[in-house]
C-alpha cells in the first residue's frame, strides 16, 4: 500500500529454528520486512506464527539462524569477531523502538489509562511528563478514548483495553510494531473497533507484522499475506493472490473454512 | 410432544406481581433473645473483672505511664520499626535472589531462608548475643589472607545490635517467602509487557511487579508486623529493656505482678489496634483499581479522609 522508502528491509529472518524442548515449532524461516510494510501472517494453531512473532523481539530465543531489526541482530552483539549473548538489558535496549499489542492486551492494572500510556515515554525514552502526557492524550483521542485517560483498565471493555493498548504501543513512536492475535480475546461486536483502529495505522505508512485469524483484516488491509503450516512458511504474497487464489493445498483447506 | 405447554402458563400457575422493593426482613425473636443472653454475659464479666481486687486497676492506672514503661514501649517500638524495615529489604533481596535464575543466588536465598526460618528466634538471639564466646575478634579480611580491620566483638554486639541482627535476618527468611508469594501471583503477561517495552529488569519490578504484588504482600506483612512486636518481648532474655522487661523490673521491685503484665498487656493491645486500622487504609490504596467506579470513588475516599483529619 505504501511506496517502499528504502531498500533495507526492516526485519531480515534468516534459517530461523525454534524449538521448545523436543517439539520444534520453526523449522527454517526466511522472512524480510521492508519499511512501511503491513505484513499479516496467517496460519492454524500451532503453526508457530506467535511464536515467530515473539522471537522478532526476542521474547523467545531462537535455537538457529539470524533476527534482525532495524540492522541490529536482536539478542546478540559482534565482540572481537564473536557473537555473544546481550545481557538483559542490553535486549531491552534493542526493544525500545518495537511496539507490541499483546492478545491479552496486558495493561498494567494499578496504571490509569493515561499512567499506562505515558509509563514507556517517560520512564525509559526520557520524555517529560508533559509533552508525554500531551502526546498520550492525543493518541487517545486517535483511538477514540479520549474520556478514559483516567479510567483504569478493569472500567473498560475488552475492545476498548485493546485500543488503549495500542495507544499504549504507538507513544513509545515505534518503527516496528508487532500484533499478537489483537482480536482473539475479543467478543464478536468488539472486533470491528479494534480491526479499524488498526486499518488506520496501515494506511498512515506504520511497519506492521500483525498475527490474527482476520482474513477481511488481511484482504484490505496487507500489503503482503504471509502463510504458515507445521514452523514453515507455505506462501507468500500480495493477498489477492494469497486469498484470492491460494497454490499450495494447505492454503486452500485452511481459507475454505473461512468462506 | 406430550402436553407440556413452554410458551404459555396456566393463568392459575402466574404468580402475581408483587414488587420486592416493598419487601422486608423477617422478625427473628431467637436472634434477638441471643443477642440479649450474649451482652448480658459480656457486661457481667466486664463488670466482675472491673471490681476484682486481683487485678489491681489502681496499680495499673498508676503505672501506665511511667517513665520506665513509656521508655520500653520506645524500646519495643524502635525495634519493630527497625527490625522490620531491615527484614523487608533484606527479604525483598532474598525473595528476588531466590527467583532469578542464577543458581549462586537462588542456593544463597534458599540457604539463608532454610537456616533462619529452621531455628527458633529465641536461640538466634542468645547466639547473637553470645557471638564473642564464637568470635571474640570481627575482622574485614580477605579469605586465606591479610586482614584489613578489625573489631573487639564485645564492643559491636551490644544488647541493642545482638536485638536488632537477631530479629531482621529472621524477619528476612519469613519476608522473603511473603514477598516471593506475591511476586509469583502477578500475571507472567506483565513481566512479559515490561519486557517487550524495553524496560530493565529492576524497572519492570519496581514499577509493574510490585505494585501489583502488594495486594497480596500487605495482609501476611501486617501479620508479620503484629507477630514482631510480641517477638520484641524475647529479647528481654538478653537485657535489652523492651516493654516487657520494664514491667518485669517493676514488679521484681513492688511484687505487683499482674497488674504491671496488664499494663503491658494493655500497651500491646493498643499498638496493634493501631496497626490494624493503618493496614485496612494500605489494603484500600493498593484495592484502588479494582473497583468498578474508580473515577467517581476518589473525592469520597478524599472527603472521608479530611473528616477523620478533623475530628
Amino acid at each position: 500500500m505504501n511506496a517502499v522508502q528504502s531498500m533495507n528491509p526492516l526485519v531480515q529472518a534468516r534459517d530461523v529454528h525454534k524449538s521448545f524442548d523436543e517439539l520444534e515449532v520453526l523449522k527454517g524461516i526466511d522472512l524480510d520486512i521492508m519499511p512501511g510494510e503491513v505484513v499479516v501472517i496467517l496460519g492454524p494453531s500451532g503453526s508457530g506464527k506467535s511464536t515467530l512473532l515473539r522471537c522478532i523481539n526476542h521474547l523467545e530465543a531462537i535455537n538457529k539462524g539470524f533476527i534482525a531489526v532495524d540492522g541490529q541482530q536482536i539478542g546478540y552483539r559482534l565482540r572481537n569477531g564473536q557473537l555473544e549473548k546481550l545481557s538483559a538489558n542490553g535486549i531491552a535496549r534493542q526493544r525500545r523502538n518495537i511496539g507490541m499489542v499483546f492478545q491479552q492486551f496486558n495493561l498494567y492494572p494499578h496504571m490509569t489509562v493515561l499512567q499506562n500510556i505515558i509509563e514507556a515515554p517517560v520512564g525509559i525514552h526520557g520524555e517529560s511528563r508533559q509533552e508525554a502526557t500531551q502526546n498520550a492524550l492525543k493518541l487517545l483521542e486517535r483511538v477514540g478514548l479520549s474520556e478514559k485517560a483516567a479510567s483504569y483498565p478493569r472500567q473498560l471493555s475488552g475492545g476498548q483495553q485493546q485500543r488503549v493498548a495500542i495507544a499504549r504501543a504507538l507513544a513509545i513512536k515505534p518503527k516496528l510494531m508487532l500484533f499478537d492475535e489483537p482480536t482473539s480475546a475479543l467478543d464478536p461486536e468488539l472486533v470491528g473497533e479494534v480491526l479499524a483502529t488498526m486499518r488506520d495505522l496501515a494506511k498512515q505508512g506504520l511497519t506492521m507484522i500483525v498475527v490474527t485469524h482476520e482474513i477481511g483484516f488481511a484482504r484490505e488491509a496487507a500489503d503482503r499475506v504471509v502463510f504458515m503450516d507445521g514452523g514453515k512458511i507455505v506462501e507468500m504474497g500480495a493477498p489477492e493472490d494469497v486469498i484470492g487464489n491460494p497454490q499450495h493445498p494447505r492454503t486452500k483447506a485452511f481459507l475454505s473454512r473461512f468462506l | 410432544m406430550s402436553g407440556l405447554p413452554l410458551t404459555s402458563a396456566s393463568p392459575a400457575g402466574d404468580a402475581p406481581f408483587r414488587d420486592v422493593a416493598t419487601a422486608h426482613a423477617p422478625f427473628r425473636l431467637g436472634r434477638l433473645i441471643l443477642w440479649v443472653a450474649i451482652v448480658l454475659v459480656a457486661v457481667d464479666f466486664a463488670w466482675i473483672v472491673a471490681h476484682n481486687e486481683n487485678f489491681g486497676w489502681p496499680v495499673v492506672a498508676a503505672y501506665f505511664f511511667n517513665p520506665t514503661v513509656i521508655s520500653g514501649l520506645y524500646v519495643s517500638l524502635g525495634l519493630t520499626v527497625v527490625a522490620m524495615a531491615l527484614g523487608t529489604v533484606l527479604g525483598l533481596g532474598l525473595a528476588i535472589a531466590r527467583m532469578s535464575k542464577d543458581r549462586l543466588a537462588t542456593s544463597f536465598a534458599a540457604l539463608f531462608i532454610w537456616f533462619f526460618r529452621g531455628t527458633p528466634l529465641l536461640v538466634q538471639l542468645i547466639f547473637w548475643y553470645n557471638l564473642s564466646t564464637l568470635f571474640p575478634q570481627l575482622s574485614i579480611a580477605i579469605p586465606f589472607g591479610p586482614t584489613l580491620a578489625s573489631w573487639d566483638t564485645n564492643s559491636v554486639i551490644t544488647p541493642m545490635t545482638a536485638a536488632i541482627v537477631g530479629l531482621a535476618l529472621n524477619e528476612a527468611a519469613y519476608m522473603a517467602e511473603i514477598i516471593r508469594g506475591g511476586l509469583l501471583s502477578v500475571d507472567r503477561g506483565q513481566t512479559e509487557t515490561a519486557e517487550a517495552f524495553g524496560m530493565t529488569r529492576a524497572r519492570a519490578l519496581w514499577r509493574i511487579i510490585i505494585p501489583q504484588a502488594m495486594r497480596s504482600i500487605v495482609p501476611p506483612t501486617g501479620n508479620q508486623l503484629i507477630s514482631m512486636i510480641k517477638a520484641t518481648s524475647l529479647v528481654s532474655v538478653i537485657a535489652m529493656a523492651d516493654l516487657l522487661y520494664s514491667v518485669q523490673s517493676i514488679y521484681n521491685r513492688t511484687f505487683e505482678i499482674v497488674p504491671m503484665l496488664l499494663v503491658a498487656v494493655i500497651w500491646y493491645l493498643l499498638i496493634t489496634s493501631i496497626l490494624n486500622v493503618g493496614q485496612s487504609y494500605i489494603e484500600a490504596y493498593y484495592g484502588r483499581s479494582d473497583r468498578r467506579t474508580g473515577a467517581a470513588e476518589k473525592p469520597v475516599l478524599a472527603g472521608a479522609a479530611v473528616q477523620e483529619a478533623s475530628h
